[in-house]
């Protein structure tokens, strides 16, 4: 049976790399299409009718979740949630006997986040359905990348040229990862910023620019993405405390004039307000926060719909 | 005011120079260095005349315990300055371990206030590498450097977590600072209280081994070549520590390293009938370690000498040898008993100055240790050969508790200047007090 090619190649959607410029782009396109959806009274389409999407979240998060489980009944899906408890001695082989047990539920779509690096690909091998990858471990977590790529270009109207300077614990950061994964693609100069403790090994590798002074790699960027740090690495084992992380690492009003007078701050949520972003920042004029969420939406109905065309019997 | 001190033996350890001449001293700085005949002093300079004595820059000494805040009765940021002028000290590092430890900016601050009020030469904190000297998680590095703390360092305490150690010189080297860790691990000291070997199986005495030591030296030198971070070893006291550093230096790893001036003049034999005031950390260890440190700090593999001056009272030292405190006071005798080595031949009297005043400066990125116009006029002023036997109510340190009492030593500081004032004035006395 000949069919055009079809926008988007893939099964899955696992991580950002493997994705080409041109997968990229499609969905940012989708995702376009699904703001307008999105933003009439009428905000239902029928894609997914009929279809089963199960959001199996091994780590809790409430946004994520709730952003895939609106994105899927906005497309006409079933969707049901389901939140393993997470344990960390929970490995391989209960994960395997859990995609073998939801596989014989016959789902169309299974939205996996979990803990543990690689996870969500071992799952996928194990299932016959579609799956996304809503985060694993520090290894990727596709769909924030695109709803801030979306947002981005949506803002800026282009990626390319774009200076992009990402700060704060890249070392445990998925989002970092498929982050500067998706922007090179897109032909954007990525910088991370962080003190070395949260720089992963080899980050100079991966084609951007590290930083450990934040007022240097500030200097002449477009947009400044903040990421959180967790609670339990700032008191002593990454970073000494709370007041120094903020005083050297935090984006305030002072810092943020660094950057390029038009720049643009973005944050993956839920943000740790004085500790990575002060208040005045997260809340202000050239904050997009509030916006990426709604991006978030729209990124995971065009994932959706693009996965809708792969699916068996579709 | 202008003092022209004439007629000196020079020692500039800075460009290794040495040679008659004479210093000019105006407003706490020094003005003019002039080599060979005196000059006309200027209308109004003081004149010391200096002839047969050895004036060279003030010494800097890494490290200094005091026991402010918290044991005032063993030392005060007063009192430890005065021992220090006494004996040429013009700069001192201060250890963390005080109650509270200075592992907060606060208490940096409150050091810093308390020198300048009270104490007669420059006194820098050094700020602890872990919260509470406790091992587990890092301090401000960033904050207490800004502060005013020189150096990072757990005084006493070993850093036992590779983990911790690892991640402490990560994140100094992004703050440019220097750390100093005591090399002492506390699994392998255990009980030990001197030197293991024969001596302290014949007192019945626990042994600490030299791996107490070396074990955390050649780990953290393998970190150091992992994150790039400055590196400054605190004190090396044996032969297998020198060797480790040569390799680490050779390496071309940013690392130094420091001797205590214990080490140096004493060994375990000199603990004889259980004496605590020799009981220290590092130990005292065996003759030919003292020799192998010597030869170190001679080829340069070994940069500096400290006093490690650590004042206890009698309630932590007169008791028995394995239940009293490490330490012994240093600052007062530190110039006299680094002068065996010069007058035994094995180092040249530029090159012991170096080791005590320009090299630790330039660790420590401070102006001082330098004969240089428009160096501050921190200067000593120093008789090389007069002999003297310790008395230990001469000390001007409120502990007594030196490991050279009674002894014979040569050479004596006679006048000490820090920023152009003089902070000790030995002359004309049999003894100094």
């Amino acid at each position: 049976m000949a069919s055009p090619r079809p926008i988007y190649p893939h099964r899955h959607l696992l991580g950002i790399e493997g994705l080409s410029p041109c997968d990229i782009k499609a969905l940012l396109d989708l995702a376009d299409e699904a703001v307008e959806v999105s933003r009439q009274i009428e905000k239902k389409k029928a894609t997914l009718r009929g279809r089963t999407q199960i959001n199996l979240f091994f780590e809790p998060s409430t946004r994520t979740q709730s952003s895939f489980e609106i994105a899927g009944k906005r497309l006409g899906a079933d969707v049901m949630n389901m939140s393993v408890a997470s344990s960390s001695v929970k490995k391989g082989e209960t994960l395997i006997d859990t995609a073998a047990t939801l596989n014989a539920m016959r789902p169309d779509i299974l939205v996996v986040r979990h803990q543990a690096a690689g996870a969500v690909h071992l799952l996928a091998r194990k299932v016959e359905c579609s799956v996304v990858n809503a985060g694993d471990g520090a290894h990727e977590h596709p769909t924030q990348a695109l709803l801030d790529a979306l947002t981005i270009r949506r803002r800026k109207g282009r990626i390319e040229g774009l200076t992009v300077a990402i700060c704060g614990d890249i070392l445990h950061s998925r989002v970092a990862r498929s982050n500067i994964i998706l922007l090179q693609a897109l032909g954007a100069r990525v910088r991370v910023i962080a003190p070395s403790t949260l720089l992963p090994t080899g980050i100079e590798h991966f084609g951007v620019e590290a930083y450990t002074d934040m007022r240097k790699g500030l200097a002449g960027a477009d947009i400044v993405m903040m990421l959180r740090l967790q609670r339990e690495r700032m008191n002593g084992s990454f970073v000494p405390s709370v007041k120094e992380y903020f005083r050297y690492f935090g984006l305030d009003q002072e810092k943020l004039s660094l950057a390029k007078a038009d720049a643009l701050v973005m944050h993956p949520g839920p943000m740790n307000r004085g500790v990575e972003i002060s208040s005045e920042v997260a809340d202000g004029a050239q904050s997009l926060i509030q916006e990426q969420v709604e991006m978030g939406v729209a990124v995971r109905m065009a994932v959706l719909e693009a996965l809708a065309s792969h699916l068996p019997n579709g | 005011m202008i003092t022209l001190l004439a007629n000196a033996g020079l020692v500039d350890p800075a460009t290794g120079r040495d040679g008659r001449g004479s210093v000019l001293v105006r407003d706490g700085a020094v003005a003019d260095i002039a080599w060979g005949a005196a000059p006309a002093p200027p209308e109004g300079a003081a004149v010391v005349d200096c002839a047969g004595l050895v004036l060279a820059p003030g010494l800097v000494d890494m490290r200094a315990f005091t026991g402010e805040p918290g044991a005032e009765h063993r030392e005060t940021l007063k009192t430890a300055s005065e021992a220090a002028a006494a004996g040429g000290v013009t700069t001192l590092v201060c250890m963390p371990d005080t109650k509270p430890v200075i592992d907060d900016p606060a208490i940096v601050d409150f050091v810093l206030r308390r020198a300048r009020d009270t104490a007669v030469v420059n006194m820098h904190p050094a700020a602890a590498i872990t919260k509470g000297l406790a091992g587990r998680e890092m301090t401000e590095f960033g904050l207490l450097s800004e502060a005013g703390a020189v150096a990072f360092t757990d005084g006493t305490h070993g850093v036992a977590s590779s983990q911790v150690m690892r991640r402490a010189l990560t994140y100094a080297r992004d703050f440019g600072v220097l750390l100093m860790p005591h090399l002492e691990d506390a699994d392998l000291v255990g009980d030990g209280v001197m030197n293991e070997g024969e001596t302290a199986s014949r007192l019945g005495l626990a042994g600490i081994p030299r791996e107490a030591e070396t074990v955390l030296l050649e780990r953290d030198l393998r970190l150091v070549r992992l994150t790039g971070a400055r590196y400054h070893a605190a004190m090396v006291s044996c032969g297998d520590s020198v060797a480790l550093m040569r390799q680490a230096k050779e390496a071309g790893l940013p690392v130094t390293c420091g001797v205590s001036i214990n080490s140096l003049t004493l060994n375990e034999n000199d603990i004889g009938d259980y004496r605590t005031f020799l009981k220290l950390s590092p130990p005292l260890r065996s003759e030919d370690d003292r020799q192998a440190v010597i030869d170190g700090l001679a080829d340069g593999v070994i940069d500096v000498i400290v006093s490690d001056h650590n004042p206890q009272d009698v309630e932590t030292k007169r008791l028995p040898f394995a239940e009293s405190a490490d330490g012994a006071i240093g600052l007062e005798t530190l110039l006299s008993a680094a002068l065996r080595l010069v007058h035994d031949g094995r180092l040249s009297l530029p090159r012991l100055i170096g080791t005590l005043s320009g090299r630790p400066a330039e660790i420590l990125r401070l102006p001082a240790g330098r004969l240089a116009a428009g160096a501050p006029a921190d200067l000593v002023l120093f008789d090389p050969d007069e002999p003297y036997v310790l008395d230990k109510r001469d000390l001007r340190s409120r502990s007594k508790n030196s490991p050279f009492d009674e002894a014979r030593l040569q050479g004596r500081v006679r006048l000490t200047l820090a920023a152009g004032q003089i902070v000790y004035d030995g002359r004309g006395k049999g003894r100094p007090g």
